[in-house]
């Protein structure tokens, strides 16, 4: 003891303690906020129907009732479709950790195996939207950049933004970033209109229209930065921050230099 | 003397012969200007708009200010044979098509919020050194009217490209003209040239844009400039430093060298930033259509506070006569800042009322020796940051997980709360520094060295301050406040009793001052 306390007046001691008391409080609130993994293929020998019930039964039903008939906190699921299911379980947002206000995209909770099971049961219940199919997905064939950007901006970009990096909504809830969302769940959350989206019908957007609105986020992903650094293509704001700090400070760390050396 | 400076001194007499400004020159060039980084601020203004003139004059050559409908053909994909209007297609063009085009547009465009952001922090130099003080008054009313201009001229250039968020701006633009009680509509329809969006906008405001407002700058910021070059700089006090002489270097060589020098370092930061960061990517905002908006639609950001400002104000309005006033538009978008840009210009007057000074002042103040005058300038400045910050709320909520609603909120109820709360804080912060002055220079600086003495007692050993500092930290003046009587000594009551009182009540405010160790006291300390 005598030995550490001999460091104490030491000039990392401060900073070093100061690192190793983030560090705890980082790995005790990991701890404490990880969600309970679900046990796998207990029940791989049942039916995929039977199987996702009962996955359903200790996962889901709690907010959802005992037969998906829904509850005072979570909605009905009986006629959401496969859709519906396999975007919600599928990009982890469904079991949600927080219900203050939205469901977040996080790590799925379930394997592909048991989200079909999932998608399975909840189907079973009532017909509803299907998932599309490779085949349906083939947007680089089908769609029409151009044309997609068209209807991003008429459709999706008062909530996504014009680059597809996500906005702002009421109370604290956001329309999510669009950058590195797989194909698949682009399309079922356009026919499901998921937690604040709206359902974009068939009618509304046409399947041939999805794919083009698909083929436009992609390759606004894809697209190089032409102008250089795009500081999150979220607009000016950033470009001010920007123009204060490297733009007008820099210039005022060279006068104050021009200054000192005349003297 | 050389063969080349008798040449040199040929040409110049042939030229003196003709123009005959020999003498001008002379003294001109044996003209002294102060040494001090914040004194180049003005310089870094000066120095972006020229290179907002290049950069503007390049875009000319290839920018189309028409409204009329085109077909994209260029060479980027995503926006291949969509209708768009001409200026925004030509801007595509400039961007991807010209050579140089992207570089100079970006240059155009940096340079202009560098401009905006160097005139606010010289407005802000001024400001808190006094430099607006008698003789300058009317310099800085030039300098807000070029503020103005700056506001104007950077909403035309932002509007100019016709992408969705410029379109976007307009569509602000045109609802702010629109809440003008009465008038707003007509005034409207005679700009846009019909109904919003119209096609006369964008050439109205291009002809604006690079002739009108570029000239107007120019002769604004000439006069700007002359009258500090006739009324001398001000300068900071010190030992050798008075209100009769200016102590710096002479134009040629060193001042010389050093403003041509900063030129084409604030080029070179600029064409830096421009190399290497996008700003304003037009091509992927999209044509404008007044059915579309994005998600984040933000003005520049010498406009955001405006844009807090709008955002923050609750949904009022007044149906009368037939008429509607927006009150949610007007008051924060007209009647605030027409109240924030008239005090501004005014301050000058008002506080040479308040206290009653009408002599000139060519020495700078601390900002700390004025406290009355520091603690109005943060609370000014708090009251735009934290419409600033309300002007990005829907950027801060997806950011930092909050919610738009309470950042609302927050403003709301921060836009009144906070600067009077910084007013507070300031000018006892002032105080104590006048106090901390106060005492480095009666008992110096702490050394950190102890010392016993033979008695046993400890004292800590302090250094005498270097009689510059000394100076520096006791030459200031500490007016009092104006005495207004209602019955002056020969027994007259004074007229206006209650203005009287008003400007006295001030005048107590802004005398409030730690006092500055006498001449007497520093006499007293010598001994020690």
């Amino acid at each position: 003891m005598k030995r550490l306390s001999r460091y104490r007046r030491h000039k990392v001691a401060a900073p070093l303690l100061l690192v190793i008391a983030l560090l705890g409080i980082g790995a005790s609130f990991n701890i404490a906020s990880a969600t309970i993994k679900a046990t796998p293929t207990t029940f791989a020998r049942s039916t995929a129907i039977d199987e996702g019930k009962q996955i359903f039964l200790k996962g889901c039903s709690s907010c959802h009732g005992l037969n998906a008939e829904g509850g005072s906190i979570a909605p009905s699921l009986i006629g959401v479709g496969a859709a519906s299911v396999d975007f919600q379980v599928g990009t982890g947002r469904m079991p949600m950790a927080d219900m203050s206000t939205q469901a977040m995209r996080k790590r799925p909770v379930y394997n592909a195996e048991q989200t079909a099971a999932l998608v399975a049961y909840v189907s079973s219940l009532a017909p509803g939207p299907a998932i599309p199919t490779d085949a349906v997905l083939n947007y680089e064939r089908d769609g029409s950049t151009a044309q997609g950007g068209e209807l991003f901006r008429n459709n999706c970009a008062m909530c996504h933004n014009f680059a597809g990096q996500g906005g702002a909504l009421t109370q604290g809830k956001y329309a999510p970033t669009l950058m590195g969302v797989e194909p698949k769940y682009i399309y079922e959350a356009l026919i499901t209109g998921p937690q604040s989206m709206p359902v974009f019908s068939d009618k509304t957007i046409t399947p041939a229209e999805k794919l083009s609105l698909i083929k436009w986020i992609k390759a606004a992903e894809k697209e190089p930065n032409l102008g250089g650094a795009t500081m999150g293509r979220i607009g000016p704001v950033t470009e001010g921050l920007l123009a204060w700090i490297l733009g007008l400070g820099l210039l005022i760390a060279i006068a104050v230099w021009l200054t000192t050396k005349a003297r | 003397m050389t063969t080349a400076e008798k040449r040199i001194g040929a040409v110049a007499n042939y030229v003196d012969e003709r123009i005959g400004a020999a003498g001008w020159v002379k003294k001109s060039l044996n003209k002294v200007f102060p040494d001090h980084w914040s004194f180049m601020l003005g310089e870094v203004c000066m120095y972006s708009f020229i290179i907002l003139l290049l950069s503007g004059t390049f875009l000319t050559l290839w920018f189309d200010p028409s409204q009329r409908d085109v077909i994209y053909e260029g060479v980027y994909a995503p926006l291949k044979g969509l209708k768009m209007s001409a200026a925004y297609a030509s801007t595509l063009d400039i961007s991807f098509e010209v050579r140089g085009g992207l570089l100079m547009r970006q240059i155009h465009h940096w340079a202009a919020n560098i401009f905006m952001a160097a005139i606010v922090a010289h407005l802000l130099r001024v400001f808190f050194t006094g430099a607006f003080r008698k003789p300058r008054e009317f310099n800085w009313i030039l300098g807000i009217i070029l503020l103005t201009l700056g506001f104007v001229e950077g909403l035309f250039g932002y509007s100019l490209p016709d992408d969705l968020l410029s379109g976007t701006g307009l569509r602000i633009t045109s609802a702010i003209i629109q809440a003008i009680p009465l008038v707003g509509t007509y005034i409207s329809f005679f700009l846009f040239g019909g109904a919003f969006p119209g096609t006369g906008f964008i050439p109205r405001i291009f002809t604006l844009h690079v002739l009108l407002i570029p000239g107007a700058f120019l002769a604004v910021i000439t006069i700007h400039v002359m009258l500090v070059w006739y009324q001398k700089h001000t300068q900071f006090p010190g030992p050798g430093k008075t209100e009769k002489n200016v102590v710096g270097h002479p134009i040629l060589p060193v001042y010389m060298a050093k403003a041509g020098g900063f030129f084409f370092i604030v080029f070179g930061v600029i064409a830096f930033l421009s190399a290497v960061a996008s700003i304003n990517p037009i091509w992927l905002y999209g044509p404008y259509t007044p059915g579309q908006i994005s998600a984040g639609s933000q003005p520049d950001w010498y406009m955001g506070w405006l844009d807090g400002l709008v955002r923050m104000a609750p949904p009022l309005e007044t149906h009368a006569l037939g008429h509607t006033i927006s009150w949610n538009i007007l008051i924060p978008a007209l009647i605030v800042p027409g109240i924030v840009f008239t005090g501004m210009a005014l301050y000058p007057f008002i506080e040479s009322w308040i206290t009653g000074d009408k002599r000139e002042h060519h020495l700078l103040d601390r900002p700390r020796n004025v406290p009355n005058r520091t603690a109005l300038g943060v609370m000014s400045v708090t009251f735009v940051m934290v419409a600033l910050i309300n002007g990005g709320n829907d950027i801060f909520a997806t950011n930092f997980d909050l919610s738009i609603n309470e950042i609302m909120w927050f403003s709301r109820i921060s836009i009144f709360l906070l600067p009077p709360l910084s007013f507070v804080i300031t000018k006892r912060l002032c105080l104590s520094l006048q106090r901390a002055d106060r005492e480095l220079v009666l008992h110096g600086k702490e050394t950190g060295r102890l010392v016993r003495m033979p008695n046993g007692e400890f004292v800590e050993v302090h250094e005498p301050i270097s009689a510059q500092k000394r100076w520096i930290l006791t030459s200031h003046e500490q007016p009092q406040a104006l005495e207004l009587p209602d019955i002056d000594s020969r027994g007259v009551k004074r007229p206006g009793g209650v203005k009287n009182k008003i400007r006295a009540r001030l005048s107590k405010a802004h005398a409030v001052a730690v006092p500055k160790v006498s001449a007497q006291e520093l006499k007293e300390i010598e001994g020690h």
